[in-house]
């Protein structure tokens, strides 16, 4: 495990990862629909898990894959909580359009 | 690390106390469990340890904002009976009263954490926790609008968080504050672009959690569309813990490469306080108010971290006393008045003055307190503050400080002149116990911090 990892340069994950987060950022900045926006906080914090799992293999300690665990944990969490709260703004206003939600000044 | 044991009991019970048909208890018993927990938590003084692979150390930092937390939970609690006392809110006692005990876990976590693992797990048990108290009010759409914006700026920077805690690890091999400080200090100037890049991440990412600008837009949206309760737990609560958290990170990890991100601390504060303050001035929803005011205030403490010296902790923690006391002070009297006026309006205050003499003087008080005037805690956290920031040099970012906590008597005042001029817009408010005890004890702790500042400063 540890040296098929290995056979790709570090460099390469970070690479990898950074773009991936990137995706994900511009898609929670740019698209309008919510359950997009979820997908999207969720390939962030997955390129995260990424370069946690390269950078812990490289370092030979196993810090970083299991942070990956709690990573994953608040990740579920986190989404089972956003689409609860997606559910009841549906059924307030039948929609899941984030523009919609200016009830609120911005 | 019994006080976050203790505490996490304290939510277990609040939801095991439905199934047995407890929910009367539900209330008193958390109040005086915090109580004792508090007490408890005094026993740590003086006696630092590190429990779990030092995933949680305690020290005399930690056990001073472990104990402000847990002071700061007991009043909003005491002030929750009443505010859920409608038939629907007691249905669902438990779930809210379990939620907001494990807010407190995570604020408790955020401020003893010795490893990023624990940062990052705090800063989620706090915030997860709070996404659903935001949206908690389920019928009224702008709840569910607060919450749902709170949970999409959150889930959103804890991906910056993490990804700046990830380039740490590689750059440092470790989630240990104690092995990243010997790793930043061993290697001087050596250090590798990815530990500065992941720092200046990591700095994004708890500035958005103290809500200072420029990311600060969340703050009045999620204020004022919360339940007022909630809202008093995110401006006092939430805001202390991110800020212990966020002075316990950049002492213990980052101080060696601070001068680096020293350029955006300070462009922030200073925005922040500009921002916090003038917007402040336009508002005429109160919940809204103590929001910017509440943003200006970070402002404050974002300039003793920028002065970051040996005793800025007792600084800090002193401001963060007399903030907490009179904010908490001010949301009590706010929440008696939405109760009976269901209008969260600054006009909604009109003749409190002549209908309820001892609400508005309190009232007062904290507002003057809040504005940072002598004799309160805020004048004297203000003043250590800025003489901190003297002494290191900051003579510039002092003045603009200064010249905003005179816009800020402005704002803070409204509200006293509403209260003292108009027509009455409500008849007498009869206060809950509960009510009339937060206010007095906390305006009195205010007096007093601010009578005897000596007794505070030189305890940590």
């Amino acid at each position: 495990m540890e040296n098929t990892l290995q056979s790709v340069p570090q460099n390469w994950y970070l690479l990898l990862s950074s773009f991936l987060f990137c995706i994900g950022v511009m898609g929670v900045l740019f698209r309008r629909n919510a359950i997009i926006i979820l997908m999207c906080v969720e390939l962030m914090l997955n390129s995260v898990n990424l370069l946690l799992v390269s950078y812990s293999s490289y370092a030979g300690n196993n810090d970083g894959q299991v942070f990956v665990f709690f990573i994953m944990v608040v990740a579920a969490a986190e989404v089972a909580v956003g689409l609860a709260l997606l559910v009841s703004i549906f059924r307030n206003i039948a929609s899941t359009d984030i523009d919609v939600l200016s009830k609120l000044k911005w | 690390m019994n006080t976050l044991i203790y505490t996490a009991c304290l939510g277990l019970f609040c939801m095991l106390a439905e199934i047995f048909n407890l929910r009367k208890w539900i209330i008193p018993t958390v109040v005086l469990g915090l109580a004792v927990i508090f007490s408890l938590n005094l026993n740590d003084w003086n006696h630092p340890s590190s429990h779990y692979n030092d995933m949680l150390r305690v020290d005399n930092f930690s056990v001073a904002f472990s104990g402000l937390a847990l002071l700061i939970c007991t009043f909003l609690f005491m002030l929750s009976s009443d505010f859920y006392r409608s038939e629907e809110n007691q249905k669902h006692i438990s779930d809210y009263m379990a939620i907001l005990v494990f807010v407190l876990c995570g604020a408790l976590m955020m401020v003893s954490f010795g490893n990023l693992v624990m940062l990052f797990l705090g800063i989620e048990t706090l915030s997860i926790s709070l996404y659903v108290m935001a949206g908690s009010n389920r019928n009224d759409l702008r709840s569910n609008e607060a919450g749902f914006k709170y949970f999409l700026l959150g889930a959103f920077t804890s991906g910056f968080l993490l990804f700046g805690i990830a380039l740490i690890y590689g750059a440092s091999n470790s989630f240990n504050l104690q092995d990243i400080y010997t790793y930043v200090s061993s290697n001087g100037n050596n250090i590798s672009p990815l530990f500065i890049v992941g720092m200046l991440l990591m700095i994004f990412a708890m500035l958005f959690k103290i809500s200072a600008a420029p990311f600060h837009f969340w703050a009045p949206d999620v204020y004022e569309g919360s339940p007022a309760l909630v809202t008093a737990f995110m401006s006092t609560l939430v805001k202390i813990a991110a800020f212990a958290a966020f002075y316990r990170l950049i002492s213990n990890c980052f101080l060696f490469t601070l001068q680096k991100a020293e350029l955006i601390l300070t462009v922030s504060c200073i925005a922040t306080l500009f921002i916090g303050n003038l917007t402040a001035l336009v508002q005429d929803n109160f919940k809204r108010l103590l929001a910017f005011s509440g943003i200006s205030h970070a402002g404050y403490m974002l300039l003793a971290i920028i002065s970051l010296q040996s005793n800025t902790d007792s600084v800090l923690f002193y401001y963060a006393t007399g903030y907490a006391l009179s904010s908490i002070a001010a949301f009590a009297v706010v929440i008696a008045v939405i109760g009976i006026t269901n209008s969260e309006k600054i006009n909604s205050l009109n003749g409190l003055g002549k209908k309820n003499p001892i609400l508005a003087t309190l009232l007062t008080m904290a507002m003057l307190s809040l504005a940072g005037i002598p004799p309160f805690a805020g004048f004297f956290g203000k003043y250590f503050i800025f003489s901190e920031a003297l002494r290191n040099g900051y003579s510039y970012l002092v003045l603009i400080a200064i010249i905003n906590s005179i816009i800020g008597v402005y704002y803070y005042l409204k509200p006293v002149m509403a209260m003292y001029g108009g027509a009455a817009n409500q008849d007498e408010i009869k206060l809950p116990i509960s009510y009339s005890l937060v206010l007095w004890t906390c305006v009195i702790l205010s007096l007093l911090l601010g009578i005897f500042p000596d007794l505070f400063v030189t305890l940590l």
